[in-house]
């Protein structure tokens, strides 16, 4: 499977979505429009990192650092679960600024 | 992280199951609108303004809301703009960690206040169209100029950058505009449009025989929906509330009765739905006198119907008891007489043809409305 999110590209979660650990039900929620969805362990883990800071490719490597997983496998997972996330337009993904176009 | 949680309460022997953890709340902050839909769904004696709850016992009712597990407060009314305390609520709703959703009528709500209510966390908009077009919605609303302040009121949500719900409420003389609904909201950057029919509760019940859709008008709806849903995908999330009269199982009313979400009114009444009060009867508290934990577990209201065990034996021994709920205990009210009736809207219920008869007998009814008015509530006479 080819990656389809660049690694150098930051993610951040959308307005109107937000992820918080839910202290009723012990668990985590991601809180969206209408809806409630439970991210599993793995899911939460990546989530926690979606700051609009941690580009994906550093993303991949904490994990890789946090997990005794392979880099490559984490960084498919990764990929495909944020880019059905963008999909679902649960996050927004931008591209870094790039040297001086930036100014 | 710990994989254990310390059983709490370990020491009380509950009289009965511990009731699920709701999901939602619905805060109907007043009754006040300026739109006289004839749909309205708020009840025939509408809160006044001098006994809508204060801010700081709605400050107390989010926190307690927050506390019992509720992760979603939907903000409405009425119009909930009409709250000069509204920005206050959300901030308050942000530092408890709800997730706060505006549902508004968008009219009267000016550009500095869109501002003020963003700059104040509000995390989603649902704004609401009577028709797709400024006829219909000017029409439905009985409020000349409604569609163009509503315009310009998505405009500025999705320039602030906030998420958008677009929701139309259909009946039977702008069902036809579900496509133009669809394109309506695609134009203004929604992400989400809720098509919602109808439903008879409340004030709307006077208009049935004004607002029932026919049946070749509602399965041309489904079809359209549908087609609309796989075009759309990943583009626009489509929500539509189906029309039960014409249909072979009942709606799931609320998910099932004080399972999931709850509703406060203006005056602090805590209804396990928002026409529940239709139901005579029922004996509902008051977040005045009570906390939010103690209606949710405690209140008769919500232990009436909550369950399985209150069903007649047709519902207890169908296999759709947990999908269906029942259906809707408001309906059973008024359509059986019996609350705790199969909902007629069952094709198992003994009622069923009747219901079916009345939908299309109303479908056949005068197109002359009875609009709500706020500020000039119907008396007899």
């Amino acid at each position: 499977m080819t990656a389809t999110l660049a690694a150098n590209s930051v993610p951040r979660l959308a307005r109107g979505v937000r992820l918080r650990h839910d202290e009723a039900r012990g668990q985590w929620v991601l809180l969206a429009p209408e809806r409630v969805l439970n991210p599993d362990p793995v899911a939460v883990e990546i989530l926690k990192k979606v700051d609009g800071a941690r580009s994906i490719g550093l993303i991949v490597d904490e994990l890789a650092a946090a997990f005794t997983v392979e880099r490559q496998t984490i960084a498919t997972d990764v990929d495909a679960f944020l880019a059905g996330l963008a999909e679902k337009g649960l996050i927004e993904v931008t591209s870094p600024l790039v040297g001086d176009a930036a100014s | 992280m710990s994989l254990i949680d310390e059983p709490r309460h370990q020491l009380e022997v509950p009289a009965r199951p511990a009731p699920p953890i709701p999901y939602g709340m619905l805060a109907e902050l007043t009754h006040r609108c300026p739109l006289q839909c004839p749909y309205c769904s708020n009840p025939v004696e509408l809160d006044r303004r001098n006994v809508e709850l204060d801010t700081e016992t709605w400050l107390r009712v989010f926190s307690e809301a927050a506390k019992l597990g509720v992760l979603q407060v939907h903000l409405s009314g009425g119009e909930p703009t009409a709250r000069r305390d509204l920005e206050q609520m959300i901030r308050h709703c942000v530092e408890v960690g709800l997730y706060t959703n505006l549902i508004t009528a968008g009219v009267g709500v000016t550009t500095e206040r869109l501002q003020s209510i963003s700059d104040a966390g509000i995390d989603h908009v649902q704004l609401s169209f009577q028709g797709a077009t400024a006829d219909m919605t000017d029409k439905v609303s009985n409020f000349r100029g409604a569609h163009e302040r509503k315009l310009a009121v998505a405009h500025e949500v999705r320039r602030l950058g906030l998420p958008l719900t677009i929701n139309s409420v259909v009946h039977r003389a702008n069902i036809h505009q579900i496509p133009d609904f669809i394109e309506l909201a695609l134009s203004l950057g929604a992400k989400r449009i809720e098509i919602a029919h109808s439903q008879y509760y409340g004030w709307a019940l006077r208009n049935r025989g004004a607002l029932m859709p026919t049946r070749d008008q509602v399965f041309w709806a489904l079809d359209v929906v549908e087609e609309a849903r796989t075009r759309l995908k990943g583009i626009l999330t489509i929500d539509a509330v189906v029309p039960d009269y014409y249909a072979k199982y009942p709606k799931p009313c609320m998910n099932g009765w004080g399972r999931q979400s709850l509703n406060v009114t203006p005056s602090g009444k805590v209804l396990p739905c928002h026409a529940a009060e239709t139901i005579p009867n029922l004996d509902f508290w008051n977040v005045r006198d009570h906390s939010l934990s103690d209606v949710w577990v405690n209140s008769p209201a919500f232990n009436a119907f909550r369950g399985t065990d209150w069903m007649p034996p047709l519902c207890k021994s169908c296999d759709r008891k947990e999908i269906d709920w029942g259906g809707c205990r408001c309906q059973a009210m008024a359509i059986a007489g019996d609350a705790a009736a199969t909902d007629p809207a069952c094709h198992l219920s003994p009622l069923h043809a009747d219901l079916l008869a009345l939908a299309e007998a109303d479908a056949d009814g005068s197109e002359v409305y009875d609009y709500r008015r706020y500020f000039q509530p119907d008396r007899a006479g």
